[in-house]
């Protein structure tokens, strides 16, 4: 498991998993698109809390490689600011078949989506920004961008 | 007995305290009880389901137990990918 504030390069990343045993490789990667329920995005910003996003990284594929036999997985994760179409996670797998590569590529982006202390702030075209998953605190931001809440 | 902790807020709550981390002389035995009291302090409603929370950089429950001199880190909802 890594965090990086560069640009994430999945062929670099992909070669670093070849093996000759291996006979599947998945790959996934998030990128940044430009709208989110129903509001259009101008850039997003992931704030990471960098020593235990590593640990709990770490936890997840180590649990993979319990659940299923494969060879390789490796994940890397931005943080900072990032413009549309841009890598924000990219999850690697090698194995000798594809479906245990398919299914611990799939159990690793969605553990690491919900375990992981990584937060998400969408700034929007219209101005305002607000953080992902954390209702109040996106009223909180839409509060005092109108004035309601003194800063 | 009151219990000196420090307390470090991230993304949405750091901004919602206004500040990134504090001293703090609790009455709280648990980590759930620490969010209790500082969903008070710093006017927040997140519901505590929702977030999650560390002791000395080590995931941890709601209902684990606070030490005199611990961090707890308070990690509102996340989301990465």
């Amino acid at each position: 498991m890594r965090v990086t504030g560069g640009t994430i390069e999945p062929d670099q990343l992909r070669d670093e998993l070849l093996d000759a045993a291996a006979g599947a490789y998945v790959g996934f990667e998030g990128w940044i698109r430009n709208q989110n329920e129903g509001q259009e995005v101008l850039r997003l910003e992931y704030e990471v809390y960098e020593p235990l996003a590593i640990t709990e990284g770490e936890k997840v594929i180590a649990a993979a490689r319990t659940k299923f036999p494969i060879l390789h997985a490796q994940c890397v994760h931005r943080s900072g600011l990032l413009e549309i179409g841009e890598c924000a996670v990219w999850v690697g797998v090698t194995s000798a078949h594809r479906d245990e590569a398919f299914s611990a590529c799939r159990y690793i982006i969605d553990q690491v989506k919900v375990r992981l202390p990584i937060w998400k702030k969408e700034h929007y075209v219209e101005g305002h920004s607000g953080w992902v998953n954390c209702e109040r605190c996106a009223q909180h931001e839409d509060a005092r961008a109108s004035g309601q809440i003194a800063v | 007995m009151k219990k000196h902790i420090t307390v470090r807020y991230f993304a949405g709550f750091r901004e919602h305290a206004g500040l990134g981390e504090e001293q703090l002389s609790v009455d709280a035995a648990t980590a759930g009880d620490v969010y209790e009291q500082l969903k008070h302090r710093h006017g927040s409603s997140e519901p505590q389901g929702h977030c999650k929370v560390a002791i000395n950089d080590e995931m941890a429950d709601w209902s684990s137990p606070i030490n005199d001199g611990d961090t707890v880190l308070l990690f509102p909802p996340v989301a990465g990918g």
